[in-house]
């Protein structure tokens, strides 16, 4: 199917949400998107699709492969990085030594627009991601960001008052344990590797990585075993 | 290097000679946590970004930013994260030669009654196109 199928340029008018994904997992969309009438900047885009198919610079099937990569490329690309890591030790030296060699010796190729950095948790250090001047992520990794992580709030804030922050997000650091801001740019992006949570000892690559949210690996978030078991 | 496009950046107000989107540090209020999903023309916006840099070399990663730093506070603050993006893909196009603002004009305003003639609604909001503008 192509993206096309589901254009939502209906002709009529409508303001009922739609949803798209089977995965069961949808979120309101960002405004303007079926609730009201198109945007300038929604006819803009339109604008400038239909200006370079038009002269040859992109084609429809160019764009549309690009946003069938884009909805690939989720969170659980992550996970599946980070659960490796904890269960096999040499990959995770070369994770942390070579991020982008260890991505590509599993098949994922994280492109040439930036390079990627690998930051572990331990006890004693606390790592959290940001991007102050813009919104610089790891989205071959991780999907497309959070609305939170692009937003003024949270760029502005964290790297001040991270510990509050975190507190915001449900992630209480103990006094003890520093914690990093790394500000991400446009040629270096992060990854956390959270640390694996104790009682998982003897779980298959699969389970662990069940435990991995995104916003564990931005720094947010600790992986839970105790929330696995509550949703089971 | 006498073709090398002008840089003037333009400060946000009352932040010490910060540029626009030099934000670290500063208060915007709390940190609303609401997921979102993208919107299609969000992203076409960002295939066409990618597309644009990474496979046909029409400007680079550091143009984009350029552009979106060199935006006025009021565009900075008043754009959503991908108007902010085809905003400026649309200026890089420009600079580029690639297309030109009448172009643009002309085809937004042929959508526009296209999509008005099938009954679907498109705001009468224009874009600003002059340094610090914004819609």
């Amino acid at each position: 199917m192509t993206h096309d199928d589901h254009d939502h340029d209906h002709d009529h008018d409508h303001d009922h949400d739609h949803h798209h994904g089977g995965d069961g997992h949808t979120h309101p969309p960002q405004r303007d998107h079926d609730a009201g009438p198109m945007s300038a900047y929604e006819v803009l885009e339109e604008t400038i699709r239909s200006l370079l198919i038009d002269k040859g610079v992109l084609s429809a099937d160019e764009i549309a492969a690009q946003i069938d990569l884009m909805d690939s490329r989720t969170p659980a690309l992550g996970a599946k990085v980070v659960a490796k890591a904890w269960s096999d030790p040499a990959f995770k030296a070369k994770l942390m030594a070579d991020t982008r060699g260890a991505l590509l010796d599993m098949g994922i190729d994280i492109g040439t627009l930036a390079e990627f950095r690998t930051i572990e948790n331990t006890p004693d250090v606390h790592n959290v991601v940001v991007c102050t001047l813009c919104s610089c992520y790891p989205k071959l990794l991780l999907g497309v960001p959070p609305a939170w992580y692009k937003s003024l709030a949270y760029r502005s804030r964290v790297v001040v008052d991270p510990r509050a922050v975190l507190a915001e997000f449900g992630v209480a650091v103990p006094e003890g344990v520093e914690v990093r801001v790394h500000d991400s740019t446009a040629d270096l992006r992060y990854l956390v590797l959270p640390m694996r949570p104790p009682g998982t000892e003897g779980w298959s690559p699969d389970k662990l990585a069940s435990l991995v949210t995104r916003d564990a690996m931005i720094g947010t978030a600790i992986p839970d075993p105790g929330l696995r078991a509550a949703a089971e | 290097m006498t073709s090398s496009p002008s840089r003037t950046t333009l400060l946000r107000e009352g932040a010490d000679g910060r540029a626009v989107h030099d934000v670290g540090g500063m208060d915007f209020g709390p940190i609303d946590r609401d997921e979102h999903d993208l919107a299609l023309w969000e992203k076409r916006t960002d295939a066409m970004l990618i597309l644009l840099c990474s496979k046909k070399n029409v400007f680079t990663i550091d143009a984009m930013r350029r552009v979106i730093e060199d935006y006025g506070q009021q565009a900075y603050d008043r754009t959503t994260y991908y108007e902010k993006w085809i905003r400026a893909i649309r200026n890089l196009l420009v600079e580029q030669e690639i297309v030109s603002p009448d172009e643009v004009e002309k085809r937004m305003a042929e959508l526009a009654s296209v999509h008005r003639a099938n009954g679907r609604r498109v705001s009468a909001e224009t874009i600003d196109w002059a340094k610090g503008g914004a819609a």
